[in-house]
């Protein structure tokens, strides 16, 4: 499903070359529920981001779906984002101007969905995270929980083969990164392959399979 | 579709800034719609004062006549002759003093045939106008505009009355009617001008001789002013010794040309200085869209990693220049026709109107499509190029 093999990351800071990542191999299959830990400064996000397809590896392999990755146009990539990677960020990432059901609808316009069946599929991401009375609500009208679980909507709503979580649960108070927490579990009984990213070894070890991170070395439990 | 509706929606979230950025458009398209309308309506007026300067008339003006002067009597022959010389007059001006009593003036006397009156569309108020036989026998008699009449008579119902030009007495055979609304009273208006037979004129004036320098022709009904040109110059031509630069003839409607050639080059040179203010607003545009864009960095992050391709995202942005431009000059051609229909009202006396000119309202839209582009590529492109991380992580 995920396959990285000796890829590196370097930044420029100033004279210095920083390897946020340096020589990773990762293997994740279909199916899997996977914890990312590492403090900050480990390359975590570095390594989210290229899984994500936000940012493309300096050096060596990234195959998703058995496709590699670094040969895409930005263009292309923008594709792989859309149709197989439903991200949940930190800090929800929604469009401020945009209600919960146009946010979760966005995906699927950039992918040409029609105007039916987009709302159709945006009815069912939305009462699957338990928010279809929350539809018309803007962002700011919901709580961060709410926001949270429109934001995972957003990332069911394309039926994409990774969902990748970063930090989601960094901004709530405990009560509700419970609430969220059940609900990537409940996701990965469904059969989505979840990348969890996080710095909370509580939270990690909800996973069935850890990986560390620390300067730019990835490491196995 | 869903980008109309989008840049809709964005336009509509920041109303305030929205509606300022399109006030240079707004201001723009005004400037230029209505100026070019305003210009379309007085060249429609002026034209017409022209045309009513004498209905449509050749004038002839011989510079050198080879020894075969042109007289009265040719005049007539020619009019005889040709029925597309149907119309025929002579003219001749001189500077006079009119006196009656303690009353005088200089006046402007010219020296005609009958047909005079019909070729320069003259209309007479009351009495006649010169005729045949007042040419043939050289009669003191002559017909006089209003403001002669009232400077120097005192009234208009003066047929019969003596008036003294140049020395000699001048019975009064016909007053003009006061012209008010045409391009002639403008130029002359408070002026003595009086018409007598053209050989009176002869002995009147120094100047003035047997041979005719310049005439008229008018208009004849079955024939094209055109035809009668042709007549005329045929003659003249044969008379002449084929020599192209003895004679010369233009038309009325060549004025009307010059007039159209003017107004024109006019309402492009008032468009251009409008196109510029269209294309300050543009910049406006270009620039509030700039700040648009960093402003929504975040945004454009979020649309990027969610699978918004730069085509996506540079369409959204340019959309939103255009809807912004469009709307701008949707709203400039209302307030448009709004101050046209003001400024009709306000010269309702004059009988000008003026109308929205359909080819400038075209113009301006075409104009304000191709501003919201062209300005909006810019800004649009700065939003496709961003990388969905950076764009995503600016501003925390």
């Amino acid at each position: 499903m995920i396959e990285l093999r000796d890829v590196c990351k370097y930044y420029q800071v100033g004279d210095d070359r920083v390897r946020a990542l340096d020589h990773a191999n990762l293997h994740i299959y279909p199916h899997e529920f996977v914890s990312i830990i590492g403090p900050s400064g480990s390359g975590k996000s570095t390594l989210m981001n290229i899984i994500g397809c936000l940012d493309t590896a300096d050096a060596g392999i990234y195959l998703l779906d058995k496709t590699p990755i670094d040969a895409y146009s930005e263009r292309e990539l923008a594709k792989v984002r859309n149709r197989k990677i439903g991200f949940v960020f930190q800090n929800f990432n929604l469009i401020q101007k945009l209600s919960a059901e146009e946010n979760v609808e966005l995906p699927l316009i950039y992918q040409h969905v029609r105007r039916s069946e987009r709302q159709r599929r945006v009815k069912e991401a939305l009462m699957q995270v338990g928010l279809e009375k929350r539809a018309k609500h803007l962002p700011t009208e919901l709580s961060g929980g709410q926001q949270q679980r429109v934001a995972i909507a957003r990332a069911l709503v394309t039926r994409p083969s990774l969902i990748l979580a970063d930090e989601p649960t960094g901004n709530l108070d405990s009560k509700t990164s419970r609430e969220i927490m059940n609900m990537l579990h409940e996701l990965h009984e469904q059969g989505n392959t979840i990348v969890l990213i996080t710095h909370d070894d509580g939270i990690a070890h909800e996973a069935p399979r850890r990986i560390h991170i620390l300067d730019g070395k990835v490491t196995e439990e | 579709m869903q980008a109309f509706i989008m840049a809709l929606r964005s336009i509509g979230a920041n109303k305030m800034r929205s509606a300022l950025t399109m006030l240079g458009i707004i201001i723009g398209v005004m400037a230029l719609v209505v100026l070019v309308s305003l210009v379309n309506g007085a060249t429609d007026s002026v034209t017409n004062a022209v045309s009513d300067l004498g209905s449509s008339m050749v004038t002839v003006n011989i510079m050198d006549n080879k020894g075969k002067p042109v007289t009265l009597e040719d005049l007539s022959l020619w009019k005889k002759e040709n029925p597309s010389l149907g119309k025929i007059a002579a003219y001749a001006s001189d500077q006079q003093v009119a006196r009656l009593d303690e009353n005088y003036g200089s006046a402007t006397v010219y020296g005609t045939t009958p047909d005079f009156d019909e070729v320069q569309g003259l209309k007479i108020a009351r009495g006649r106008f010169i005729s045949v036989p007042d040419v043939q026998n050289h009669s003191f008699v002559c017909v006089i505009n209003e403001a002669m009449a009232k400077d120097l008579i005192g009234y208009t119902d003066c047929i019969g009355h003596e008036v003294l030009i140049g020395g000699s007495y001048y019975t009064v055979i016909g007053v003009l009617e006061a012209e008010e609304d045409s391009l002639t009273a403008l130029f002359t208006a408070g002026q003595m001008v009086c018409y007598i037979p053209y050989t009176s004129l002869i002995r009147l004036s120094g100047v003035i001789s047997s041979e005719i320098t310049t005439f008229y022709v008018g208009e004849t009904e079955g024939f094209t002013l055109e035809m009668s040109e042709n007549t005329i110059s045929d003659i003249l031509l044969s008379r002449f010794q084929e020599d192209e630069d003895a004679f010369r003839t233009s038309s009325q409607n060549i004025l009307e040309e010059a007039m159209g050639q003017i107004t024109s080059v006019l309402s492009v040179l008032l468009g251009g200085i409008a196109a510029i203010s269209l294309i300050v607003g543009g910049i406006g545009i270009m620039n509030i869209m700039m700040v648009t864009v960093t402003e929504r960095t975040r945004e454009i992050g979020i649309r990027k990693a969610i699978g918004a391709s730069r085509g996506t995202i540079l369409f959204q942005f340019l959309m939103e220049a255009v809807v912004l431009c469009m709307l701008g000059c949707a709203l400039g051609i209302f307030f448009s026709w709004g101050i046209l229909r003001l400024a009709t009202s306000i010269v309702s006396s004059t009988g000008l109107v003026f109308k929205m000119n359909p080819g400038v309202v075209v113009t301006s839209v075409i104009f304000c499509f191709l501003i919201g582009v062209i300005f909006g590529l810019s800004p649009a492109n700065k939003a496709a190029k961003m990388k969905p991380i950076d764009a995503l992580h600016y501003g925390g």
